[in-house]
């Protein structure tokens, strides 16, 4: 059962997400940092919400597919904050918070009571799981950031700028924070991906590289190291790199929900 | 104490004669001086920009000859009266604060929401205040204008839209590029729109402006006072590959510019993006350039119609800065109506006490027997006695839960008292 800091990250995360719709409406600087401060505050009531359920069933977050999800919504938010802060742009807001609202939602509120899970597996396994899941969350930035490069490439070469338009981060921006959000990624996914083989080999004697999980991985790492590479050259430069990145996170979703419920043999949640 | 204001603009007076009632700074600061000697003013401010002159005044007496100001405007530049009747307008107190209200937001502007307006009016009370011919009362009102203009930029979308086909082009190009300080333009002609697009690429800080004509001369002279460099017509097609933005504004029957130009100019390029603002008729630049991969090319008739996509967002804008006008004229009426209050108060007291005094005096001869001591109590008792009598409606007035009962509790006072008849 949820604890009362789930609620009160859920108002914040709510409050923050009417701003940010707000800010790109109306372009008010106020308003923009009322919707920062939000979901800085509902950062911090997030993270101890996760305490709070770590304490509850006496596991850590990523024990269930719940929890990981929950974690997944926190380490999207905070990277987009991050982001935010280092890019000077806040109209993004706006459409990164309904997916970390509908992560936060669907880790906290998951159906049934949660019961005691199994016992810890280590500091290398936590920072394993930790740094992939940053890495999906990166990765799922880079993907929103990338729907939005599409969308204003769309309606620019159209000829008929929208409202919004004049609203969003210009396309050098959106292609800039989304390859900053890719490098953010793959960096934790290459770390992550060695810690856990490292964990793997050596506390489990277990690891199998023909694992679906592992070679879904691996693909993720070469089309998004491919995405860095292109995006900056040639024809793929803009719009096309953009869609690749949208493709690739389609994967991503792939090798976190399907390849970690159905197929890989030591991924699988509880 | 009223504020007026006499004053013509672009929508009541002619070019002609608004170039000829213009205020120079020396004028404005002479105008001032002698409105306050001649016409009774105590607090003036003059606002003079291309479009407006508008003179605001306090003034104690609110009897004095309304035509006084207009003669004075008509003599001070020269005119007859007659050439000016019909164009002045002339404001009385809320009529007046609103209309610089208004004129601050950019409502009264020839453009709607134009930016500049506010600048000048916070020169103008700048200039009057430097010269110590604002009061209270204008400074007052000055400051809330300016807070109105900034309100009204900052939570309507008035002002943020481009109204012209330049600033148009140079707004899209930040939704392309971002910070122009590290992009670059190659603009193609030297006439008039230009003249527009270089002013504006300027204003938005591009890095690097090269400015190409078939008349070498005409591209020499737009370049030199913008800082930008020219490139010769005939290596226009090389030149074409280093800009980011690209405007044509050129006289030619077929286009300077050709697809297969643009092809070589994005090979070499590495196919970074590119803006292409064809703002020349016929157009300039081959409307089959606009499939090429990350090109973008808007003509005159795609951004004349983003401007009027603004003009009528912007309209729709109005209602909400009527209401920070209506909010800051409120704010401005209760602080003038407790301003208003404590001078009446004082008026009332020192009305009170000479009528006190007048009283002791005829009855002196009455208290001659007693000593200068207990005079002088029965002048404190006396004196205490009005103080006390004005308490209770001084702090009714002070606590007044709106301007109108403030103004309402005011009048009845001038009434009971009789203070307005006296003043008179």
């Amino acid at each position: 059962m949820p604890g009362h800091w789930s609620y009160i990250t859920l108002v914040l995360y709510l409050a923050s997400l009417g701003l940010y719709v707000r800010f790109l409406y109306t372009g008010r600087k106020q308003t923009g940092r009322l919707a920062a401060l939000a979901l800085a505050l509902g950062l911090g009531s997030h993270y101890l919400a996760l305490l709070e359920r770590s304490h509850w069933v006496h596991s850590v977050p990523y024990d269930d597919l719940y929890g990981s999800l929950s974690l997944f919504g926190w380490l999207l938010a905070a990277t987009y904050l991050g982001l935010e802060l280092y890019y000077k742009q806040r109209s993004m807001g706006a459409f990164v918070l309904p997916c970390v609202l509908a992560l936060f939602a669907l880790g906290t509120w998951p159906g049934h009571d949660l019961a005691a899970t199994r016992q810890e597996q280590g500091a290398l396994f936590a920072l394993h799981v930790t740094l992939s899941v940053l890495a999906y969350a990166a990765f799922a930035l880079a993907f929103v950031l990338s729907v939005v490069y599409l969308l204003q490439d769309r309606h620019l070469r159209r000829r008929h700028p929208g409202r919004m338009v004049w609203r969003f981060p210009p396309l050098d921006g959106l292609e800039r924070m989304s390859r900053g959000s890719v490098r953010v990624g793959l960096v934790s996914l290459v770390v992550g991906t060695a810690m856990g083989i490292y964990w793997q080999l050596h506390i489990r004697h277990t690891f199998l590289l023909t694992d679906p999980k592992v070679l879904v991985t691996l693909v993720i790492l070469v089309l998004y190291a491919g995405y860095l590479r292109l995006s900056e050259r040639g024809v793929w430069r803009g719009a096309r790199a953009s869609l690749m990145c949208v493709l690739t996170f389609l994967l991503v979703i792939f090798s976190y929900a399907v390849v970690n419920l159905y197929l890989s043999h030591f991924h699988r949640y509880l | 104490m009223q504020i007026v204001l006499i004053g013509l603009n672009h929508r009541t007076a002619p070019l002609e004669l608004r170039e000829r009632v213009t205020f120079s700074v020396e004028d404005a600061q002479r105008a001032t001086a002698e409105l306050r000697s001649q016409c009774g003013m105590e607090e003036v401010v003059v606002l003079s920009t291309c479009n407006r002159s508008e003179l605001y005044g306090v003034r104690r007496d609110a009897t004095e000859e309304p035509g006084a100001i207009q003669n004075f405007l008509a003599d001070f530049h020269g005119i007859s009266r007659e050439q000016l009747n019909g164009c002045l307008y002339a404001r009385r107190d809320r009529e007046a604060i609103e209309h610089l209200f208004r004129v601050a937001a950019g409502l009264d502007s020839m453009l709607l929401g134009e930016a500049e307006i506010l600048g000048q009016v916070r020169e103008a009370y700048r200039r009057a205040s430097d010269g110590g011919a604002t009061g209270p009362v204008l400074n007052r009102l000055f400051q809330g204008a300016v807070e109105v203009g900034r309100r009204v930029r900052s939570e309507t979308e008035l002002g943020t839209r481009p109204m012209s086909a330049a600033s148009a082009g140079v707004k899209l190009a930040e939704r392309i590029f971002g910070d122009l300080g590290t992009h670059s333009a190659l603009v193609l002609g030297a006439g008039e729109i230009a003249q527009q697009a270089v002013e504006q690429l300027r204003q938005r800080g591009i890095k690097w402006l090269w400015i190409s004509s078939r008349t070498s001369e005409h591209a020499m002279a737009l370049a030199g006072p913008n800082g930008a460099e020219t490139i010769a017509w005939e290596k226009l097609p090389r030149s074409l590959a280093r800009a980011d933005i690209l405007v044509a504004s050129v006289a030619a029957e077929d286009p300077v510019i050709t697809s297969e130009m643009l092809t070589e100019a994005m090979a070499e390029r590495d196919n970074r993006s590119m803006l292409l603002l064809d703002l020349g008729v016929p157009r300039n630049i081959d409307p089959a350039a606009s499939d090429l991969y990350n090109l973008y090319l808007y003509n005159l008739d795609d951004l004349t119609e983003i401007v009027d996509q603004n003009r009528r967002l912007r309209e729709r804008e109005i209602p909400r800065a009527e209401a920070i006008i209506a909010d800051q004229i409120s704010k401005f009426e209760t602080w003038r109506a407790g301003r208003s209050a404590i001078d009446l108060v004082d008026d009332l007291r020192s009305r009170l006490d000479a009528r006190r005094r007048r009283i002791l005096e005829a009855h002196s001869a009455a208290f001659a027997h007693l000593n200068p001591e207990d005079r002088k109590h029965i002048d404190q008792l006396t004196a205490q006695l009005i103080d006390e009598l004005l308490e209770e409606p001084t702090d009714r007035l002070r606590h007044a839960r709106t301007w109108r009962e403030r103004v309402q509790h005011m009048e009845t006072l001038r009434g009971l008292f009789g203070l307005d008849s006296e003043e008179k």
